[in-house]
């Protein structure tokens, strides 16, 4: 079953004749996955939004945007690189490819630490996911699950970028695949633009 | 990238690898009508012990003992449960979807594979789960199908809210996955997949109905899979998404502050696209059938296709309409309302479409069609209490009673599982190579329609007589002994109807193995699966492509050598 890999044994479009859709299968499948777990990061958010306007007195605990501002750098310039990596691979620079590839997965790896850093330090204040020190209980709860949904993705991004990687350098996948995975990289980063603002400028204190 | 893919997997040998890890569409497609087939039995037995409760509240059962009230809201939990999710959307989709979907567009098999075989395999690891939890301590759930919080959100609620409930979200979780690796499978094999020639507007009704439930999938099935997560945590880790204050047992929960109105919200808004995930391939079969056993083109093939697109986009703003009961505001209320009553204008496109296509024709009247025009008649009588339940005046004082249970089972019950008998007499013959006997069919379909409109019809009655839903038992309520002959009747005729269902299984098996051989396409039927082989070799088409030339409804066409002509007929006959 030598398909039975991360591409669940795809094939490629082509059987319809003439100017159908040219979107290859794997790719397609990417956008639906992504349309999918917009659903999902929606319910959660729309979740979020209820509670707290159900909520008087709805906690504002964060001081500072420092940290967040760093990570969200640091998630959108490894966009840049995945898309240079992208790039690369499409030029046929395999060595350029798998560089900014594995430097997006760096990136990403980067970005977890900082976020379980800040997690680390908001429990040591008190926070957890039914109690915090400065209001109702529900700010944890939404808090943690935005955000650790969010953190699962970024971390199954960086196992798959190191997963494609390796595979690209021996041959088994190629710039599509690369490019597919950029997709879903993206799309990544896309969900934290709308943690940023709802979840942290929102509960900045005044 | 071209037909060479069509080999992209070799046929399989060995037994394992032939029928249990099969990555054959057609295959899988079995399998899933198999597990299906299982779960409408354990359904429908559900079922009847409630009807049993009902009229014999101190029946001592053989199995099952006495029936309390807590064992009777899990029965009904499980009921409701096993059927909409292992029955109503995994037969017509994951089913008769995955076998006939990509052979009616051409393709040699879904567009992935293993992918296909994952979304299976994690359908019933979701039922085992589901079937587990009759067996934890405590029992199945109590909350119904749509595990409305608080009840859902505390282990205290009741002896089936400790394990039972956890391992009922749990299923339904595995099988939101199971359902969004489906839906992206299926819409990516109708876009990509599709033979040289078949056109969007050349695809058989059947498949549109299929890509548009998958597009649904999609979209739906992720919302229900986050609100079952916070769920989950709501239950074992303390959170209160859903839970406010409350008291139970006078002991003051550890919760606080969340709102069940937001699981209800969340899963209504899966939970109304639902519905037409569970019917919109009964619509698609009706058509499809409707038009071959008239020998008529389908009356408004174009409308069709935007009927079945509005229905689906409506169906994703009419959420509220379950929630008229929760206070929400009229100004809500009315939108939600309006919404709901325009979903009626699609329906009865439909419909007319449905009657004008069999409008002064000669029909055929073989098993399938009978139930296709089932189907049409449960679809309205079922669809006609609707416009009812979409106005909030009428609602709130009907939400709660019999007259629900009665609209909804006919219109995405019975009506959705005609279309599943349709599908079942119509494809059998190219499934298994043999035909189903004709005569008990037609027993068999007399018996379930008079059956269920016996069953149904009368407790919209019920209902407007005010007789609660969800009570286990009302033989002591003075205002409702009237009504107990007429709960007699429709237990008596439940027996019956569940009785008629052992024909069809006996008939099914039965004809598996002695039917008479069926032709290749015995009902003179147009579409790509009657141009192959019966049953059809491993790649479908035995090694070459089909070409379309014509659409899927070229019945009574003046001119050609005979009243039908096939979708890969090249004769130059004047094309849709």
């Amino acid at each position: 079953m030598s398909q039975a890999d991360l591409t669940m044994g795809g094939r490629p479009a082509g059987l319809t004749a003439g100017p159908a859709f040219s979107v290859p299968a794997k790719k397609m499948a990417m956008w639906l996955f992504i349309i999918a777990d917009t659903a999902t990061f929606a319910a959660c958010l729309v979740a979020y939004g209820f509670i707290r306007n159900a909520t008087p007195n709805w906690p504002r605990p964060f001081h500072s945007i420092t940290n967040v501002a760093i990570m969200t750098f640091i998630l959108v310039t490894s966009s840049l690189t995945m898309l240079i990596g992208v790039r690369a691979a499409r030029a046929g620079d395999k060595a350029g490819a798998l560089r900014w590839t594995f430097i997006t997965a760096a990136a990403g790896i980067l970005f977890a630490l900082l976020h379980v850093r800040e997690w680390l330090a908001l429990i040591a204040e008190g926070m957890t996911l039914f109690k915090n020190p400065w209001g109702t209980g529900l700010f944890g709860s939404a808090f943690f699950s935005i955000t650790g949904l969010h953190l699962t993705h970024v971390t199954g991004g960086v196992i798959a970028l190191i997963v494609v990687g390796i595979r690209y350098k021996g041959s088994r996948y190629n710039a599509d695949d690369l490019e597919i995975l950029g997709l879903y990289w993206h799309f990544v980063d896309m969900v934290w633009m709308f943690v940023v603002p709802l979840v942290y400028l929102l509960n900045l204190a005044h | 990238m071209v037909a060479q893919d069509a080999h992209a997997h070799a046929a399989p040998q060995g037994f394992i690898r032939k029928y249990i890890f099969s990555l054959d569409h057609k295959v899988i497609g079995i399998q899933y009508i198999l597990l299906a087939l299982t779960a409408v039995f354990v359904g429908m037995f559900l079922s009847l012990l409630m009807r049993i409760h009902m009229i014999w509240p101190t029946a001592v059962l053989p199995l099952v003992g006495e029936i309390k009230p807590e064992t009777y809201l899990s029965l009904l939990t499980m009921h409701g449960t096993i059927m909409v999710f292992f029955v109503l959307t995994t037969a017509p989709q994951g089913g008769f979807g995955n076998y006939f979907l990509p052979i009616q567009i051409g393709a040699p098999d879904m567009a992935f594979p293993v992918l296909n075989m994952l979304s299976f395999w994690t359908t019933f690891v979701a039922f085992v789960v589901m079937l587990a939890a009759f067996f934890v301590t405590g029992g199945a759930p109590l909350h119904g199908w749509t595990g409305y919080a608080p009840l859902s959100a505390l282990q205290s609620a009741g002896p089936g809210e400790q394990l039972g409930a956890d391992l009922w979200i749990t299923s339904i979780a595995i099988f939101c996955i199971a359902s969004l690796m489906g839906a992206l499978n299926f819409i990516t094999t109708t876009l990509d997949l599709r033979a040289k020639g078949m056109t969007m507007m050349r695809m058989p009704l059947t498949v549109w109905a299929w890509f548009i439930t998958a597009i649904l999938g999609l979209l739906a099935f992720g919302v229900l899979l986050s609100a079952g997560i916070l769920l989950l945590l709501d239950r074992n880790l303390g959170t209160s998404f859903y839970v406010p204050l409350v008291v139970v047992n006078g002991q003051v929960m550890g919760h606080k502050g969340g709102s069940p109105l937001l699981w209800q919200h969340l899963f209504w808004f899966f939970g109304h696209p639902e519905v037409y995930i569970a019917i919109l391939p009964g619509m698609g079969v009706a058509s499809q059938l409707l038009s071959t056993f008239a020998r008529k083109p389908i009356f408004g093939y174009k409308a069709m296709v935007y009927a079945i697109m509005a229905i689906g986009i409506l169906g994703f703003v009419v959420w509220g309409h379950h929630m008229f009961m929760s206070g929400m505001s009229p100004y809500s209320a009315f939108a939600f309302s309006i919404m709901t009553m325009a979903i009626g204008v699609p329906s009865a496109i439909k419909t007319f479409n449905w009657l004008g296509t069999i409008y002064k024709s000669r029909v055929r009247f073989h098993t399938p069609m009978l139930y296709a025009i089932g189907f049409v008649s449960l679809f309205v009588s079922g669809g006609l209490s609707g416009p009812f339940l979409a106005q909030p005046v009428l609602d709130i004082p009907l939400h709660d009673t019999a007259f629900v249970v009665a609209h909804f089972h006919l219109i995405m019950g019975v009506a959705a599982i005609f279309g599943m008998f349709a599908a079942t007499y119509y494809w059998f013959p190219k499934m298994f190579g043999r035909m189903m006997n004709e005569r008990w069919g037609r027993i068999h379909f007399v018996l379930t329609l008079i059956g269920t409109y016996s069953i149904f019809m009368p407790m919209h009655y019920l209902g407007m007589a005010a007789q609660p839903r969800r009570y286990s038992q009302f033989t002591e309520v003075a205002y409702l002994s009237n009504l107990m002959p007429l709960n007699r009747f429709i237990t008596y005729a439940a027996f019956i109807t569940i009785g008629a269902q052992f024909i069809f299984v006996i008939n099914l098996f039965w004809s598996m193995f002695k039917g008479p051989k069926a032709s290749d396409n015995p009902w003179e039927a147009t579409t790509l699966e009657w141009t192959t082989a019966t049953p059809p070799p491993h790649d479908n088409f035995g090694g070459h492509t089909p070409v379309v030339y014509h659409g899927p409804y070229e019945y009574g066409v003046p001119g050609a050598p005979k009243d039908y002509v096939m979708q890969t007929d090249p004769a130059g006959v004047a094309a849709h």
